[in-house]
């Protein structure tokens, strides 16, 4: 196979590991707006703990998007 | 129509050669000095009347203060607020360099990573060195938790090892790769309209649709500009609480 055409389809299915961070980002939201609308005065003071873990796993999504951008441009 | 055009660092004139490098004043460089003009023409505007009630801008410079400083004071404690200058200054320079970026024919500083590299990197040290020199070797509990089982204990404490020297890598990629791939996918939509603007008059009805993503994904861009500079103001003022109280 060419080297290119290998880089470009590792590329494509290292951005499959992003579905993940996907799902770990939603589940986030969807838990904290189900909480929030059950207890909306303790809504506020969450959102800190909101963000918290939406970076925590939106980074495991960027580690695959890091490895496509080095398939893509770096190696 | 390259989408990575956008991202190219231009020479204006050099400043001075240093072991074979040339040390030159960029467009990144520039669009720094505007962003560090514009913060000060802020802090400066809003500090100078120092009225009771705040007009707008002294409004903008309070709500940014206490928005970081109740960050700060939740995450690490009365004590984190002596990094509150760090913090906030992060906070503003990051923010308003990623919100100028979005401007069309603007540059991006934070779309690469050796901007972010470096803050993270000083964000990483600062909360080593300081640890170090507060806690003393008390700074190595931050990888031993307490409360867990004797023999699962060197494997938590290889993870804990693991992802602490993880967060540089994560801390300063988040914020590139989300500015690089906004302004990427930008490019793209926008390269869809002319693409279809060019195909005649079926082509200039079907390039409203992408107009239209193009005019909502900026203002995606818009939040997610804020939204990361907020992440990287937390993430710091939490790794910063590790320094301060070691130990789970």
């Amino acid at each position: 196979m060419d080297p290119q055409a290998a880089k470009m389809i590792g590329a494509g299915i290292a951005c499959i590991g992003m579905g993940g961070a996907g799902v770990g980002v939603g589940t986030i939201f969807g838990h904290y707006l189900a909480a929030a609308l059950r207890n909306p005065s303790a809504a506020q003071g969450q959102f800190g703990n909101l963000i918290f873990g939406f970076a925590v796993t939106e980074a495991l999504g960027i580690f695959s998007l890091l490895i496509a951008l080095l398939l893509l441009f770096a190696l | 129509m390259d989408p990575i055009h956008q991202f190219e660092i231009k020479n204006f004139f050099p400043i001075a050669h240093f072991g074979g490098y040339e040390i030159a004043f960029t467009n990144s460089a520039l669009y720094m000095l505007i962003s560090l003009l514009l913060i000060l023409l802020l802090m400066l505007g809003a500090t100078s009347s120092r009225a009771l009630v705040p007009g707008r801008l002294q409004a903008v410079a309070e709500m940014s203060y206490e928005f970081i400083a109740s960050t700060l004071r939740t995450a690490a404690g009365s004590e984190g607020m002596k990094f509150f200058p760090l913090v906030f200054s992060l906070f503003m320079f990051i923010l308003v360099m990623n919100v100028i970026g979005i401007i069309p024919y603007t540059f991006t500083v934070t779309s690469h990573i050796i901007i972010t590299v470096a803050f993270a990197l000083l964000v990483f040290l600062t909360v080593v060195i300081y640890g170090l020199w507060r806690n003393g070797l008390r700074f190595f509990k931050l990888f031993v938790p307490t409360g867990v089982p004797i023999y699962i204990l060197p494997l938590v404490t290889f993870i804990e090892v693991m992802s602490f020297l993880s967060r540089p890598v994560s801390h300063s990629v988040r914020l590139f790769a989300n500015m690089l791939a906004g302004h990427i996918t930008l490019k793209v939509f926008g390269g869809f309209v002319t693409m279809l603007g060019a195909a005649g008059l079926l082509g200039w009805l079907g390039a409203v649709l992408p107009l239209g993503l193009t005019v909502a994904l900026t203002a995606l861009e818009l939040l997610v500009a804020f939204l990361q500079a907020y992440v990287f103001a937390i993430l710091t003022c939490i790794y910063l609480n590790d320094a301060i109280h070691p130990g789970h």
